[in-house]
């Protein structure tokens, strides 16, 4: 008894009592590990050029970041895995035969600007992938926008231009197959096409309980009902719900990008607003924006609300009293 | 301000460095984003303002005694939109493209927060000479900071500087350095570099003394 009094002292703390065997790595990592099914999906369909794009802007990121961190002399936090999610995460939404040089800017970017600027991970206001992402659609559009066929490493082919579904849905109103869509063998983003792929990874994070339901399923819900209206008014002009949530880079947006911990809201309220805003205006820059593509923009546009959201709808603590112009519930004066 | 002693050369400089317009007293920063896309419309919006700046900074000082200062903004925005009339008329008249590109940023330098910041700040304290040294080392400093803005802008965003290809044909231009975005982009980055150098320079003079 005194024996064990001696060896371990009675530690009195404050709550919580119970703590979770969860760190930064150790979520980042499972990240990295659900985003494996996108990438071999990106190679079986683009070859090995896209594994090297994503490999260069892996590199890219950890350099930036390291060589930040040393110049302002900060600690190093290359080892926690972010910036290897967000420079898997730019590599997967660039086209297959997008330049390297390209890659390496973007992704310079990405965690120069996006991410170390604002303080580091924690503190970005925008999703640092997609922030390069759309420095990359501004610095090059016209790279940015040629696209090519998938040529699998079945059927080597070389780069044979096309036009992505949603391209051709909204300019010659052609739709592509669902099944081509859910598989994947269609023109795009090296990681965007495979929708089975991204769902694999998805389904894996929000088993692991790292990604909140309401994100994804809000924001690709959104997507789907309100595209759905349309498509109802007119099939044969718009889209139909499942084209909405397959195509492009719905997908890996919904869970990837929109559940980003640091730049999505707190509370749930505000989560269910940031999805289903987040979804309606991608599928508002679909229908009528300039480009056939709105995903990026809507969750940017949408990031930089996540401040004010978070304020107004925090939820009441237990204790607080009552708002303004309320009954307070107990002796109130 | 001790009006003997000044030191005419000291109150040249600090328009170069210590008070250099956009980047330090983060003025004018209006036409230092709208215009910098190339090196050609910076610096003929650099000469404009310096031109308004030199003798709105003289007739104000030389009026300085003889304005009430209820009535001095009012006064000044007069002496200032004249002067900047006088500018647009002559750039329309003389150099056409230039005024055509530059468009309404030339009108707006009524509303430059450099000149009437000089006007308050300097001219209406000091007399006549200082006060023109004073246009002089700010207008020329603007001019730099409009030049170093604009060759950036036009050698990322076109590859070349004042019309003259720089980088060679592998350079693919970035189209982002002559939107709007570039120009933020290119601002921050150069407002931190100036900062960086001066903390660096302080830190330095600690250091000695």
């Amino acid at each position: 008894m005194s024996e064990t009094l001696n060896q371990e002292k009675l530690l009195v703390s404050s709550s919580p009592h119970f703590l979770k065997d969860e760190s930064i790595p150790k979520i980042m990592h499972t990240v990295i590990l659900a985003l494996i099914p996108a990438v071999a999906a990106s190679v079986y369909f683009f070859g090995l050029r896209a594994l090297l794009l994503i490999l260069v802007c892996v590199g890219v990121s950890l350099l930036t970041e390291y060589a930040f961190q040393k110049i302002r002399n900060k600690p190093v936090t290359i080892y926690d895995g972010s910036a290897i999610i967000t420079g898997m995460l730019l590599g997967l939404t660039l086209p297959p035969d997008f330049t390297l040089f390209g890659a390496i800017l973007g992704s310079f970017f990405a965690i120069c600007v996006g991410k170390q600027l604002y303080g580091g991970l924690g503190f970005n206001i925008f999703n640092p992938a997609l922030l390069g992402r759309a420095f990359l659609m501004a610095t090059y559009p016209v790279f940015m926008t040629t696209w090519a066929e998938p040529r699998t490493i079945a059927k080597a082919v070389d780069a044979v231009t096309a036009a992505t579904p949603l391209a051709l849905a909204k300019f010659e109103g052609k739709f592509a197959p669902l099944t081509d869509l859910f598989i994947g063998n269609v023109a795009g983003s090296i990681g965007e096409t495979s929708v089975i792929a991204i769902l694999i990874g998805g389904l894996y994070l929000r088993y692991k309980g790292y990604i909140n339901w309401k994100l994804p399923l809000g924001y690709l819900g959104a997507m789907a009902v309100f595209g759905g209206i349309f498509w109802l008014i007119n099939p044969v002009k718009y889209p139909n719900p499942l084209f909405h949530i397959f195509a492009g880079g719905a997908m890996l947006a919904a869970w990837f990008m929109v559940t980003d911990m640091v730049t999505s809201p707190v509370t749930p309220l505000g989560q269910w607003i940031f999805a289903l805003a987040g979804g309606v205006l991608a599928v508002v820059i679909r229908l009528w924006g300039g480009l056939p593509e709105g995903v990026m923009y809507s969750i940017l546009f949408m990031n930089a609300f996540v401040p004010l959201i978070n304020k107004h709808t925090r939820p009441r603590v237990f204790g607080e009293g009552a708002k303004e112009g309320e009954i307070a519930p107990l002796g109130g004066s | 301000m001790a009006e003997n002693n000044v030191s005419l050369w000291g109150e040249f400089k600090k328009g170069l460095w210590q008070d250099i317009p956009p980047f330090r007293l983060v003025l004018g920063t209006c036409p230092t984003l709208a215009v910098t896309n190339s090196v050609k419309n910076g610096v003929a919006m650099g000469l404009a303002t310096l031109f308004v700046l030199f003798f709105s900074n003289i007739i104000i000082s030389a009026v300085r005694k003889y304005i009430s200062s209820q009535v001095r903004i009012a006064a000044y925005v007069v002496i200032i939109a004249l002067l900047v009339t006088v500018a647009d008329l002559f750039l329309a008249a003389v150099f056409p493209a230039i005024s055509k590109a530059l468009g309404p940023y030339v009108p707006l330098i009524v509303v430059n927060c450099i000149i009437l910041g000089r006007a308050e700040g300097y001219a209406q304290k000091n007399p006549v000479v200082p006060s023109m040294i004073d246009a002089l080392g700010i207008g020329t400093g603007y001019i730099i900071s409009l030049a170093v803005m604009s060759s950036i802008r036009e050698a990322l965003g076109f590859g070349s500087i004042l019309g003259f290809k720089v980088l060679g044909d592998w350079f693919e231009p970035w189209i982002v350095m002559i939107l709007p975005a570039g120009a933020f982009i290119v601002f921050g980055s150069l407002i931190a570099a100036i900062n960086y150098i001066s903390q660096r320079k302080s830190a330095a003079q600690k250091a000695l003394g």
